[in-house]
């Protein structure tokens, strides 16, 4: 049984997280799923980096904007995502890529956005899941009105949102905290505790001993998890959205990981911390933790991860093509996004627009 | 057709879109059993029930951030802050997510909504009561801002403003919630937004204004009839997307034109107003654009709010300056 706070008990949290994979790849409890469910979790890790380390090249290539890599977060990105239906509501961040992926919105749309082309903010129709938010904190609350109103549709949707330890300072978390424990809505609310905001330490952010106890104040439950344990993460997220499936509300999980690279391709990670510090959690690698299970269990070899590269990559390389071969904006094209029909005063200035451009 | 104040027609045109669509819920704080500070939802919770009519927690961004939500999520909220000084904590969702969520996903996602604001002073209330920053929202991309100056108007447009695919700022002038009494059709009624009225024709001058300054204007209009002169009025009903042609038309007519707005002058709407006026009739105009509106400061308080409002005298003051130009 997992050591969720307990709104009504008044329970600690647990300050150990919740485990189910050492980092040895050794399991310390009853696996969540069957063998050929781990070796997709593993394989939809493996892509995800494959992408994070190709956007990343591409962005030193000139070839992306700015770009913020997920490495190391994997398994709290893929772990979570895999408990959800794929109806399911997610609502995410600008360092979600993974999750987003793997909840349908497309390489290529996550390409098209860091390309600068807000066509990679249309994912397929069906898709339930937003465009990256940039700002940060501001979307948990999305998540909680888009839960609320499957809940009033008679829908049995849930909505997932993803965020970092620096988002629970703002004043949006707690609102959005507050409106999904008010409400009951079907929301799961998953902080990555990366452990910074961009140079900021996560003892700079809040002085509780840990985030997941904050569900307490909130009348959620709350659980810390291991971030970097994808059996661990999908487990406590399937419970989330089990329960909030059958109207039992919200539920607030901190995953604690940490992301290895820096903030941003603009940003200088050793500036704020010690290459000791990013190696020791390299060696908590949550893709190499899997593996050493997996191989454990004979369910590994390098043939089959080989196959698994090259998949990833033509994946990822198919989706650069995709995103670099769409037509081109034309200039009216950024005047047709902002209402369902342009307004007068946008037709006028497109018109002023292709005037200026000696159209 | 029944006679309403405003605050009666909004509730009406509350009913009736709570009637014909399921989809349009209430959200705000203290709009359910306390009908809402203005009274303006009142009893609408015992019709239509408290998972439709929401009490909500005292947190302005939540409430504009959770309707985002229920709009994306194919409801038509409509969520009511309780004074216009309120909204800025709600403004990051306004400016960041409400008015983009359709470009940023090219039209995959849309957030059909209405945020429905009190705003404008004339009650002597407290600080923050009184505000009339309109402009602020007029200059954020992606949401409509609509201003009923009556009854009448305040039903057909908040109609028009629920069905509306995208995103509305309603902002309802307080000193006129009770102060108009007007025939307002029954049922279904709608005004289309970024239509601007020609409320009284004329031909010495055009007056432009919205919201509780309309009224001064009609006052100014038959001051200045008594005097022999004939002015036009139009009232804009939505300030963005404006209703430039109307506005353009009315003052090639008459070549003179007073803007009056409560709010503070630099960068308000009468300098959008008149920009435009400059860009498109400025060979029709016989005298200088005057404006007539609040002044950069805080909105006074109580005992001084008579200074900073534009009132009739100074309203017909301007169109005198025009007239002599």
């Amino acid at each position: 049984m997992l050591r969720w706070t307990s709104a009504t008990s008044n329970l600690p949290v647990a300050m150990e997280p919740f485990r189910l994979l050492d980092e040895r790849g050794r399991l310390e409890g009853d696996p969540p799923l069957g063998l050929d469910e781990v070796r997709r979790l593993y394989a939809a890790m493996v892509e995800a980096r494959a992408y994070d380390r190709k956007a990343s090249a591409m962005q030193r290539q000139g070839r992306l904007a700015t770009y913020a890599p997920l490495e190391g977060q994997e398994a709290t990105q893929i772990g979570s995502v895999a408990a959800l239906r794929a109806e399911d509501w997610l609502v995410a961040t600008y360092r979600d890529a993974g999750a987003m992926w793997l909840h349908g919105y497309g390489w290529r749309n996550l390409f098209l956005g860091r390309m600068g082309d807000e066509r990679g903010g249309h994912p397929p129709e069906g898709v339930p899941v937003l465009p990256p938010s940039i700002t940060v904190g501001a979307h948990m609350i999305h998540a909680v009105g888009l839960g609320w109103a499957a809940d009033l549709r008679g829908e049995a949707r849930v909505s997932l949102t993803l965020f970092g330890d620096g988002a629970t300072s703002e004043g949006d978390f707690h609102e959005a905290m507050n409106f999904a424990g008010v409400f009951r809505t079907p929301t799961i609310f998953v902080c990555q505790n990366n452990q910074y905001a961009i140079s900021m330490a996560r003892t700079r952010q809040t002085a509780a001993e840990t985030i997941a106890q904050k569900a307490d104040g909130y009348g959620m439950p709350g659980v810390l998890v291991d971030g970097n344990d994808v059996l661990a993460v999908y487990a406590v997220t399937t419970e989330a959205a089990e329960r909030a499936r059958s109207g039992g509300g919200p539920s607030l999980i901190e995953a604690l990981t940490y992301r290895t690279g820096p903030h941003t391709t603009t940003d200088d990670h050793l500036r704020y911390r010690s290459a000791e510090e990013v190696e020791q959690w390299r060696r908590r690698d949550p893709i190499d933790r899997v593996r050493r299970y997996l191989e454990g269990l004979g369910a590994w070899d390098p043939g089959w991860e080989e196959a698994l590269n090259a998949a990833s990559t033509t994946a990822v390389e198919q989706a650069v093509a995709e995103a670099e071969t769409i037509a081109a904006f034309e200039p009216d094209d950024i005047f047709t996004g902002m209402y369902a029909e342009p307004t007068s005063v946008l037709r006028r200035q497109a018109e002023e627009l292709r005037r200026d451009l000696g159209e | 057709m029944a006679t309403l104040t405003m605050a009666q027609a909004i509730n009406d045109a509350l009913r009736v879109a709570m009637d014909a669509d399921e989809r349009v819920v209430l959200l705000g704080e203290d709009v359910g059993v306390t009908g809402g500070v203005f009274r303006v939802t009142d009893g609408l919770i015992d019709r239509f029930g408290p998972a439709r009519v929401v009490d909500t927690p005292v947190a302005e961004s939540g409430i504009v951030g959770a309707a985002f939500g229920m709009a994306v999520g194919g409801l038509r909220p409509v969520a009511e802050i309780q004074f216009l000084g309120f909204a800025y904590p709600a403004f990051d969702q306004i400016v960041s997510h409400v008015g983009r969520i359709r470009n940023r996903s090219r039209h995959r996602f849309t957030a059909p909504m209405v945020i429905r604001v009190p705003f404008g002073g004339g009650i002597g209330a407290a600080e923050h009561h009184s505000e009339s920053t309109e402009a602020l929202f007029a200059h954020t991309p992606g949401i409509k801002v609509v201003v009923p100056s009556g009854p009448r108007d305040a039903k057909g447009l908040l109609l028009s403003a629920v069905e509306d695919p995208d995103p509305v700022v309603f902002l309802e002038p307080i000193r006129v919630y009770r102060a108009i009494k007007e025939e307002v059709p029954d049922g279904d009624y709608r005004i289309p937004i970024g239509t601007a009225a020609v409320v009284r024709e004329g031909s010495d001058a055009t007056l432009i204004g919205y919201g509780a300054v309309v009224a001064d204007l009609r006052r100014a209009a038959d001051e200045l009839a008594g005097r022999g002169r004939t002015v036009e009025i139009v009232d804009l009903r939505t300030i963005s997307p404006l209703d430039a042609d109307t506005l353009v038309a009315s003052v090639r007519k008459t070549g003179r034109a007073v803007i009056v707005t409560e709010s503070h002058r630099t960068a308000g709407m009468a300098s959008e107003i008149a920009a435009l006026l400059q860009e498109r009739a400025l060979y029709s105009l016989l005298a200088p654009i005057e404006r007539v509106t609040g002044w950069d400061v805080v909105v006074p308080l109580k005992r001084s709010e008579e200074y900073y409002i534009p009132d009739v005298a100074r309203i017909v003051a301007a169109v005198e300056r025009t007239l002599e130009a």
